[in-house]
């Protein structure tokens, strides 16, 4: 198969990216800064993160697509106000995890953002689901954009007049060059920023435009290590078919009033696990000293018992120490407990610890 | 002191009387991107020819460190232990791995010269 190309690559080029095969799709791991300066640069300024690879999922209907997404999604679509965005999963009966996603409620239905690797996928699931009575389009010809850090509100701003004016997690859409585009105050990496879903005719004078004002292409490399310092999920790492969101300690994002009912797909594995609790649970991870446990390292407790695995591990540059993600046994699961990472055949030191790593900056209450 | 010569693996390696002083090359540096950890071998240790003598790791990945050539480790940089930064910043200079007493000096011998190396380098990254 053909590795695709976003609207941007040119671009990437132009800006010395080097590139990686993601999803099917040639995207940039760095550009000339490097990860570690690209990661520092979006924690202090502003980083462009080309994302185009995503699926944007728009489902339009009347008020029966809510009652048939809340027969799908663990969520209170209901009561969810227009423009108002959720994270949330699309699961099988045993409430494996087909993907994560975020869902936003439009004037006239919805508009989901799918991974890139599980879009196609999750497309032929939903329409399976949904049948033909609401319009579902996979919209190719239009690129996401994320622009994060602090300074992207101003920067952003200055380009789309009154996205400052949204809160986190809300959007709307905007007119910018004779064109609409949807802005999202959301993102990946822990700051403060948004996501940007614009016509791939407009994307390349955009993302320039956001160049000229300061910001600057990060890789997928950085936008690795800024999320999982936040804590973040990442899908085929951190969650799979054979994980639940009880398991990747997700709960949080199944609506409270969705649980006492279920009626959602997964449900009775949901409700089951969150009065019982599951048997391995996500948990943060930091090795002594600068020891770096990637995905696939075996967890052991201090009798040689294996008690779990490691699902993402690397350096966190702005917490300036190893971080990892991993599943473990419950009973191991409590902040500060001691557990060995073997790497390289010797088995080092390391401790269960709260998440994120680093402290989201997210902005709450604009208006 | 003498020639550097250069490694297919990357390493590089100047001799003063039996001891020999091997890093990772400048090209080595580029293709990893930013060293955030190093583990070395054990002083005293003995190691050999083409074996791995430590393992370094960028943001991205883990990699092995070889040694071009046999002997018992004498010293080892353990500034590149407590900051890998510096393997970015002089990986030529400074910022050395390891040093061996040499048993065989005549391994030496099937080590490539500067131009050669660079020209190999050239080659493998294209």
């Amino acid at each position: 198969m053909e590795i695709k190309k976003t609207s941007l690559n040119k671009l990437h080029q132009s800006n010395n990216a080097k590139f990686v095969e993601f999803a099917g799709y040639e995207m940039p791991i760095q550009y000339s800064m490097g990860i570690i300066e690209e990661h520092k640069f979006t924690r202090s300024h502003s980083g462009i993160f080309d994302v185009s690879h995503m699926g944007q999922l728009f489902i339009y209907g009347d008020e029966s697509l809510t009652d048939e997404l809340e027969k799908i999604f663990p969520l209170d679509l209901k009561n969810l106000k227009q423009n108002c965005s959720k994270y949330s999963f699309l699961m099988n009966e045993d409430a494996g995890i087909y993907d994560d996603l975020i869902i936003t409620k439009l004037e006239q239905g919805y508009l989901i953002i799918l991974n890139a690797a599980c879009k196609d996928k999750d497309f032929e699931i939903l329409s399976n689901l949904l049948g033909s009575k609401f319009k579902m389009n996979l919209d190719n010809n239009r690129s996401l954009i994320a622009i994060q850090g602090p300074k992207s509100v101003e920067i952003l701003n200055s380009i789309i007049n009154g996205v400052d004016q949204l809160n986190f997690m809300t959007g709307n859409w905007f007119d910018s060059d004779n064109q609409k585009l949807f802005a999202t105050r959301s993102g990946y990496t822990g700051e403060d920023g948004f996501e940007i879903s614009i016509s791939n005719e407009k994307v390349e004078k955009f993302v320039e435009n956001l160049i000229k004002k300061g910001a600057q292409l990060i890789g997928l490399g950085a936008r690795d290590t800024l999320r999982l310092e936040a804590g973040l999920c990442l899908y085929g790492h951190e969650l799979d078919i054979n994980k639940t969101p009880v398991e990747a300690n997700l709960r949080w994002a199944i609506s409270k009033s969705r649980l006492s009912n279920g009626g959602f797909i997964g449900s009775k594995k949901i409700m089951n696990q969150m009065q019982d609790g599951a048997s391995q649970i996500r948990v943060g991870i930091k090795p002594e000293g600068r020891l770096i446990a990637r995905e696939k390292t075996k967890i052991f407790d201090d009798a040689d018992t294996q008690i779990g695995e490691i699902t993402s591990g690397t350096f966190g540059p702005s917490v300036n120490g190893p971080i990892a993600m991993g599943y473990v046994d419950k009973e191991f699961s409590k902040i500060d407990t001691k557990i060995l990472l073997e790497v390289r055949g010797k088995k080092h030191p390391a401790n269960v610890c709260s998440l994120p790593f680093y402290k989201k900056n997210y902005v709450k209450g604009v208006n | 002191m003498s020639e550097v010569k250069f490694s297919k693996e990357h390493e590089w390696i100047t001799l003063e009387g039996d001891v020999a002083t091997i890093g990772i090359t400048k090209h080595a540096t580029e293709m990893l991107g930013d060293i955030v950890f190093a583990e070395l071998p054990e002083k005293g240790s003995n190691v050999e020819k083409d074996g791995t003598a430590g393992v370094v790791e960028s943001t991205k990945a883990a990699s092995d460190v070889y040694t071009p050539v046999s002997g018992e480790v004498v010293d080892t940089n353990q500034a590149i232990v407590d900051d890998p930064s510096k393997i970015n910043e002089d990986p030529e200079g400074s910022a050395w791995f390891f040093k061996l007493k040499m048993k065989d000096h005549s391994e030496m011998e099937s080590l490539m010269n500067k131009e050669e190396y660079d020209k190999f380098a050239k080659e493998s990254a294209s």
